[in-house]
């Protein structure tokens, strides 16, 4: 990464990397001047980071936030493998 | 660090404590306490009620053979939450594979002066509780699309919430690889939820 242009294509490449904070300081100010020029690339940015977040919400406990029980069977059923075992 | 497994008002030390001395009861409070998050864990990596189960019946039972080595230095609950997985992701590996896509099919495509061949559009998300319902089950779909050495990845690392270090350990994967493989998930996941949410409302 040593030009002065990014493409979208090296800019995709490198999100993962730019978000989590692993680029270099002129790799970093590269990453942005692309950005500032490219509104598909913020685009894709911005969907990036909703499909992160849809992802964690998919199966968090945003669903009244309620502990999940355990079921009774599973209970009695690691109980009696336990006695089985020792 | 994850929440995932902390039930409120139990006093993890003061169990762990009756777990060493043998105390009757112990072990079934252990599970109770624990095994309702393990079981949800379970089910987000295998996706199938009984496999679930049994990776958790396993879970416990190792958890109980190895607490001389439980040195305290971590939460029973993450400790618990590690092993869940682990017994989840062996089974996953040993189970008959699903025909699956590919990666590659998901993953965005570039001309040859390295613009991006499909631009990429905003997503219109919904607001009320019905079509957002919608789209949690349509995330959950589309994660369950993924190839299965995407899909662990992304799972653990994004809705487990494990660091990349303990994602790698856990998946006996380098440290690169996991980086690599979360972006590439993440892209496909992408993929397949904006034919969906590109645009509309």
């Amino acid at each position: 990464m040593s030009r002065s242009h990014l493409t979208c294509h090296e800019l995709i490449d490198f999100l993962r990397d730019y978000l989590d904070g692993e680029l270099e300081a002129e790799e970093r100010a590269r990453f942005e001047r692309h950005l500032g020029l490219c509104p598909p690339c913020v685009r894709y940015l911005e969907t990036y980071q909703e499909t992160v977040r849809l992802g964690r919400e998919a199966f968090g406990g945003s669903e009244g936030g309620v502990p999940e029980e355990v079921p009774d069977e599973l209970v009695r059923a690691v109980l009696d493998a336990r006695s089985r075992r020792s | 660090m994850s929440d995932r497994g902390i039930p409120g008002a139990l006093d993890e030390t003061a169990l762990l404590a009756r777990l060493r001395a043998g105390e009757e009861g112990a072990f079934e409070t252990m599970v109770r306490a624990f095994g309702g998050r393990l079981l949800a864990a379970a089910r987000r990596l295998l996706g199938n009620e009984e496999d679930a189960r049994d990776a958790v019946q396993e879970a416990f039972l190792s958890a109980f053979r190895a607490l001389g080595r439980f040195e305290g230095e971590a939460r029973l609950s993450t400790w618990l939450h590690r092993i869940v997985l682990n017994a989840s992701l062996m089974r996953l590996r040993t189970r008959r594979r699903r025909p699956e896509v590919s990666i590659d099919e998901l993953l965005p495509r570039f001309l040859e002066d390295g613009h991006a061949a499909d631009a990429a559009q905003e997503w219109k998300l919904p607001l009320d509780a019905v079509a957002r319902r919608e789209t949690r089950d349509l995330v959950r779909r589309s994660i369950d699309r993924l190839p299965d050495s995407y899909r662990s990845v992304l799972l653990l690392r994004d809705v487990e919430e494990l660091d990349t270090d303990e994602t790698a350990r856990l998946l006996g994967l380098s440290v690169s690889a996991v980086k690599t493989r979360l972006h590439r998930a993440r892209q496909a996941l992408r993929a397949l939820l904006d034919a969906h949410l590109r645009g509309s409302a």
